[in-house]
């Protein structure tokens, strides 16, 4: 008993001890670096796990890239847009339709706002959405396997930038077009821009089983320039709100020319109206010209469809529909708290925050409290919608985002910081720089009802010397936050890839159970996939070779291969036989002109070859799949153009 | 045996470790006291300390580099607001010559340069910035200006000059960030 005793005081000694660093600890933190507290937040031992995930577009890498938070830590870049030589993305024969267009091929994109989908307002971690901005197209991506599903091509946009934001039951993805074009598109002036250049809103429909996309209407507004939108949510469930700049219809210069009017608009559509609308068979079928592709995760492959036709709307011919509410110059972000009543459009150059009333902008409308109209649809008073400013001290505010505890965070580009507010009493309670001149900023389901608001992420544009200098192109620096207490805590600074614009967060629980790891092959229903090592040949088709190889640790079958000639189009499709976690096999080629393949375990990939040379030439796995994967290779034997030898080919000279 | 003397033992290496690392916090304590200058570095972080000789002059070089506005460079440090004239902009800043902040009641200078006044004098020299990037001759089609301290300020055309808030711009020079305006008065805000 007598030693348990001395245990126990000792231990109590110890705590008391620890307590009274702890406290002291405390005392410290306002001293920055040297406070070890945040380091131990952004601290996640090796093994462990992240507690959320954040999606970062890539910008002008045209894809998506998977990081862990807090530890800052990328786990996947997702090829979307772009074509991604480390999976064979876009160049293999499956995926190459992911990115036909109505231009063509366009082999790149420019990748802005993710946004996952929801179910009553909440994060449902089933798909994320993310827009090309350059060739107007909006992607699905599987949150089960982490890959691009699906991708469809918008028509009569251009700068396909208030997208790809979610209603809140994924009833709809929408995109809006920033530039305005002629609709149809046709040969004109540029000059003649005012009046006759139109901006449209898309409203892409979300299949609630299979997620798969559908124009269902366009509306056709004025030539403004549409820049970014968010839903509204909860009691304004039914809305979606864009901010408008260059409501000068200004073509040349808009730097200046765009910046003339005091006030732009955010633009306020009852898109449940519209809906009634067009299921009554309101609007108006136009011809169009677009791309729908569908990646199918059964046969592995792509398909790509033209769509010939769209349905338009005329704001004006559905009344009540479409408002315009006045806010200062050139808004920038667009974004709507968590209840849904407030709705916040920051004038880029200006220092304070305009935040609307939804309840006020309702009893506005009820009461046509009209501030005149432009192109026909009306504009509410700026003081009848207008809820509250904040006096932020800051300067050039762009985008906001919420912590579901009643406080925003907007970010500052010109001042550089982000600002905590609160909100309806729109005190500023705090603000923090940022390393430099940030963009957006994420709080994992930010922009949700339901917030998780533990960290705060902001995604700078300027790098500069945050890190050891790589000469002058280097990657973009994000850096996230504390924002659990009163005060925002700087932890961690991370470099981020390509140009992050907006990014989404999901808490780890919701997605990572659900992470697929392998694909069955007795699922596997591509037509060129052999399902057993038995199975695998060699046809020809005139001067088409098709090769069904399989690969397993650590061979392929068949490896040798005669009979191939100079001028043949030679297909490989190749079936990885593997049924375990994390053992792909790669493919290449030499001298192929395209990227190797990256196949997974029950996955069928097909690369195609076209040999120009006689010889013997080898080709090898790209991915160190066991300990005799130097081993795993073959040869093709390529034969003049006239040669007459057969076919033939080979595992251990069978 | 062996395990109950391990069994004391253990409590007392715990306490041992953890007076050790309160001393460690102490030193770490008089290292945050050393680092009270640091501090002032903290605040001196950021993209306007950062060693570059090869990029075009922003704003805040100018300024630095121009013998008439060794005042005003006095002011915007004192009131640490180097930072938000070196990011990518645009900026316009109106800058009065020593002149103009001479031309003040006698005292006002100084008085501003107090710490205990950083607040006042940071809202005064956010007067003279605006978020944009126009020449003399555009500004001509403003009548006013929205400042960084979130007042306005008025423009005026007289003849071929140009006047913000009663200021004469009397020099004009483009920035890497925006465009310096040299001003002939400290612009003073109005209550608008």
């Amino acid at each position: 008993m007598k030693k348990y005793k001395f245990q126990l005081l000792s231990l109590f000694g110890a705590l008391m001890l620890l307590t009274s660093c702890g406290n002291n600890n405390g005392q410290n933190t306002s001293s920055g670096a040297l406070n070890s507290s945040a380091a131990e937040k952004v601290y996640v031992a090796p093994g462990e796990h992240d507690e959320f995930y954040a999606f970062m577009s890539g910008g002008y890498s045209g894809n998506l890239t998977v990081y862990g938070l807090p530890s800052g830590r990328m786990f996947k870049e997702i090829p979307v847009f772009s074509q991604f030589p480390t999976s064979g993305y876009g160049y293999s024969e499956e995926t190459k339709p992911m990115l036909e267009t109505s231009h063509g091929f366009v082999p790149w994109d420019d990748s802005h706002h993710p946004d996952i989908s929801q179910t009553n307002g909440e994060l449902d971690g089933r798909w994320i959405f993310i827009n090309g901005n350059n060739t107007p197209r909006i992607a699905r991506i599987s949150l089960s396997t982490f890959e691009t599903e699906e991708i469809i091509e918008v028509p009569n946009s251009a700068g396909n930038h208030s997208s790809s934001f979610v209603t809140e039951n994924t009833e709809y993805v929408v995109a809006g077009t920033r530039f305005s074009v002629p609709i149809p598109q046709r040969d004109m002036p540029i000059n003649e821009y005012k009046g006759n250049f139109k901006g449209s809103l898309s409203f892409i429909s979300v299949d609630p089983e299979h997620g798969h996309m559908d124009i269902k209407f366009q509306i056709i507004m004025p030539g403004f320039n549409y820049d970014l939108s968010h839903p509204g949510r909860g009691k304004s469930h039914g809305w979606f709100f864009f901010t408008t700049y260059n409501t000068e219809e200004a073509n040349s210069l808009q730097e200046v020319n765009s910046s003339q009017n005091d006030k732009d608009f955010i633009a306020a559509i009852n898109w449940k109206k519209i809906e009634a609308y067009v299921n009554n068979g309101g609007g108006i079928k136009v011809p169009a010209n677009y791309a729908h592709n569908v990646y199918d995760e059964s046969t592995h492959s792509a398909t790509s469809m033209m769509k010939k036709e769209v349905l338009t709307v005329n704001p004006l011919d559905v009344p009540g529909a479409v408002f315009f509410l006045p806010t200062p110059k050139s808004p920038h972000g667009c974004d709507v708290d968590p209840s849904g009543e407030y709705i916040i459009g920051n004038g880029k150059l200006s220092a304070d925050l305009t935040v609307h009333s939804f309840d006020r902008m309702l009893a506005a409308i009820e009461a046509k409290k009209f501030d005149g109209e432009a192109y026909g649809i009306p504009i509410l008073k700026f003081e009848d919608v207008l809820a509250g400013t904040v006096k932020s001290g800051g300067l050039g505010p762009l985008h906001t985002e919420f912590d579901g505890k009643g406080n925003a965070y907007t970010t500052f580009f010109i001042s550089s910081e982000v600002v905590k507010w609160k909100l309806g009493t729109w005190e500023v309670i705090d603000r923090k720089p940022t390393y430099y001149s940030v963009g957006h900023i994420m709080v994992p389901g930010g922009n949700s009802r339901k917030p998780f608001g533990k960290y705060a992420v902001a995604l700078n544009k300027i790098t500069k010397d945050r890190y050891l200098p790589v000469g002058p192109e280097m990657e973009h620096s994000a850096q996230i936050y504390d924002i659990s207490g009163e005060k925002m805590e700087l932890l961690y600074d991370f470099p981020t890839h390509g140009e992050p614009h907006y990014a989404a967060g999901i808490p780890a629980s919701i997605l990572a159970p659900k992470s697929k790891k392998l694909y069955r092959l007795d699922e596997n229903k591509h037509p060129y996939a052999v399902t057993s090592p038995d199975q695998a040949r060699v046809e020809r088709k005139g001067n088409e070779v098709h090769i069904y190889m399989s690969t397993i640790r650590s061979h392929f079958t068949p490896d040798n291969i005669e009979g191939v000639k100079v001028g043949d189009k030679v297909y490989f499709h190749i079936t990885n036989h593997e049924q375990d976690f994390d053992v792909p096999h790669g493919f290449a080629m030499i001298g192929q002109n395209t990227s190797e393949l990256l196949i997974m375990p029950g996955q069928t990939k097909s690369s195609l070859w076209e040999p120009k040379q006689v010889g013997v030439w080898p080709f090898y796995c790209t991915d160190f799949c066991s300990a005799l994967h130097q081993e795993m290779q073959g040869y093709v034997r390529v034969s003049p153009a006239n040669s007459d030898i057969e076919l033939s080919w080979s595992l251990d000279g069978d | 045996m062996k395990t109950i003397q391990i069994c004391k033992v253990i409590p007392l290496i715990v306490l041992l470790i953890t007076f050790y690392s309160c001393k460690n916090d102490t030193k770490q304590e008089t290292i945050s006291t050393l680092t009270a200058q640091e501090a002032i570095s903290e605040s001196q972080k950021g993209q306007a300390f950062i060693d570059d000789d090869s990029s075009t002059p922003n704003v805040l070089q100018i300024a630095i580099d121009s013998p008439d506005h060794t005042t005003l460079v006095a002011a915007v440090q004192a009131a640490s607001l180097e930072n938000a004239l070196v990011n990518a902009g645009p900026l316009m800043v109106f800058a009065p010559t020593n002149e103009a902040f001479d031309a003040l009641p006698a005292g006002t200078v100084e008085d501003l340069l107090k710490p205990e006044n950083k607040e006042k004098l940071a809202t005064l020299l956010k007067h003279h910035v605006t978020a944009g990037n126009y020449d003399k001759n555009f500004l001509k089609k403003f009548k006013k200006l929205g400042q960084a301290d979130d007042t306005n300020a008025i423009v005026e055309v007289k003849g071929d000059d140009v006047y913000v808030g009663g200021a004469k711009i009397i020099a004009s020079i483009k920035a890497g960030n925006g465009i310096v305006h040299v001003v002939d008065k400290v612009i003073l805000p109005t209550s608008n």
